[in-house]
């Protein structure tokens, strides 16, 4: 009677027999790190904003992000960024597809996918490295105790304070030098789980070649990976609001 | 496992064309959301080239690029991410801590503005010493020379 009892199936969601949260144990944890990494990067931005709440002038965003490459000095703000968050865009969806052909066994259209998603993180890491060179190699005249001096943006330079009367024109002044480390500091943090994730996604595409998902019956890492590469996607949406928009 | 994942593969091969149209609508949502970011984005561009910039306005407008970058992040989580197609409780255990966020950002951001009121205001600087030293009456002075 009482041996009866106990093999009887427990029908309670909690306890124990099934995954109360219907996923497997690596989806879960990786759900539970990519949560870690959005307090990460949350720390991160908010305290930019407390920075930049606590100061009287900041670097306006369109006036520092307004060149394209191969335009010359046209001014063409939030235009580069854009493409950059486009792109990115664009890469996420071409992951959702290689997952999407995982789940139906589809080893071709799973590296056709991935290869896409590569391409685009390599895009996107290619613009990020030209926009870092354009802000620091840049060439601007900022007054500096009465003198001009010609300063790019780095994360001890800062061109873009208010403008000043000097001689008879306008010439900017040094601005809050938390600026550049906060600019470089997050966006290098971004782009370099962006690389991690390019990284991640080649070595998806070797397995999938190599046939190791097809022999294992599922492509559940693909997936992983999948939730890693939108989650970079995810942070690029409020690297994108927090520094270029607002 | 093996009953959940040929009853999944069934499921998703009923609609796997729906699933596909779905995340290229989700696509071109986040393509829509983002043209209209950058819209505003300009917007307060023009407004801060003007002569006199509205400060209300363009506050108003961020607020709305807050809001649009959230239904962004809605989009990626719930569609890109599947959070949406997963039972309740992992939706709760990941949202709810996030739930965080929002009194970290009122809390700093509000730390912040006070830190800039702190500066450019003498509101809670501790009383002057010099100055309390220097209005001691002159007649003392003068009695006592040390």
């Amino acid at each position: 009677m009482a041996t009866a009892a106990v093999e009887q199936p427990t029908t309670k969601l909690w306890s124990g027999g099934k995954s109360p949260f219907n996923v497997s144990y690596g989806k879960l944890m990786m759900w539970y790190f990519l949560m870690s990494d959005a307090f990460t990067f949350g720390a991160f931005l908010i305290s930019y904003g407390t920075i930049r709440f606590s100061q009287n002038v900041w670097a306006d965003p369109n006036h520092v992000f307004n060149a394209f490459p191969f335009t010359g000095h046209a001014n063409l703000p939030l235009a580069f960024v854009s493409l950059m968050t486009f792109i990115l865009i664009l890469s996420s969806v071409t992951m959702v597809l290689a997952v999407h052909d995982g789940h139906h066994m589809n080893k071709k259209g799973v590296e056709k996918w991935l290869v896409f998603t590569i391409l685009g993180g390599l895009a996107f890491l290619g613009c990020q490295a030209w926009e870092w060179t354009h802000l620091i190699t840049g060439d601007h005249e900022v007054l500096v105790n009465g003198a001009i001096q010609h300063w790019g943006t780095t994360v001890s330079h800062n061109p873009w304070g208010p403008e000043v009367e000097y001689n008879g024109h306008e010439i900017a002044s040094p601005g809050p030098i938390a600026f550049g480390g906060y600019f470089f500091g997050i966006t290098g943090f971004h782009g370099f789980h962006v690389f991690s994730g390019v990284i991640i996604n080649a070595v998806m595409l070797v397995k999938t070649r190599l046939g190791h998902f097809q022999e294992r019956g599922h492509y559940e890492m693909v997936e992983k990976a999948g939730l890693y590469w939108h989650f970079v996607d995810l942070v690029w949406v409020f690297v994108f609001l927090c520094f270029y928009l607002i | 496992m093996s009953d959940v994942s040929s009853a999944q593969a069934v499921h998703l091969q009923h609609n796997d064309n729906a699933h596909v149209k779905k995340i290229w609508k989700t696509f071109w949502i986040l393509l829509f959301i983002t043209l209209a970011e950058l819209g505003i984005g300009l917007t307060i561009y023009t407004i801060h080239k003007g002569a006199d910039p509205n400060h209300t306005l363009v506050l108003m407008f961020k607020g709305l690029v807050c809001i649009l970058t959230l239904a962004k992040a809605f989009y990626i989580v719930s569609i890109f991410m599947h959070l949406g197609d997963e039972v309740r409780n992992l939706i709760m255990t990941i949202i709810v801590p996030l739930l965080l966020f929002v009194w970290f950002i009122a809390a700093f951001l509000w730390d912040g503005n006070a830190w800039k009121n702190l500066k450019n205001t003498d509101a809670g600087s501790r009383p002057n010493i010099e100055k309390v030293k220097h209005e001691n009456p002159p007649a003392l002075e003068q009695g006592k020379k040390d």
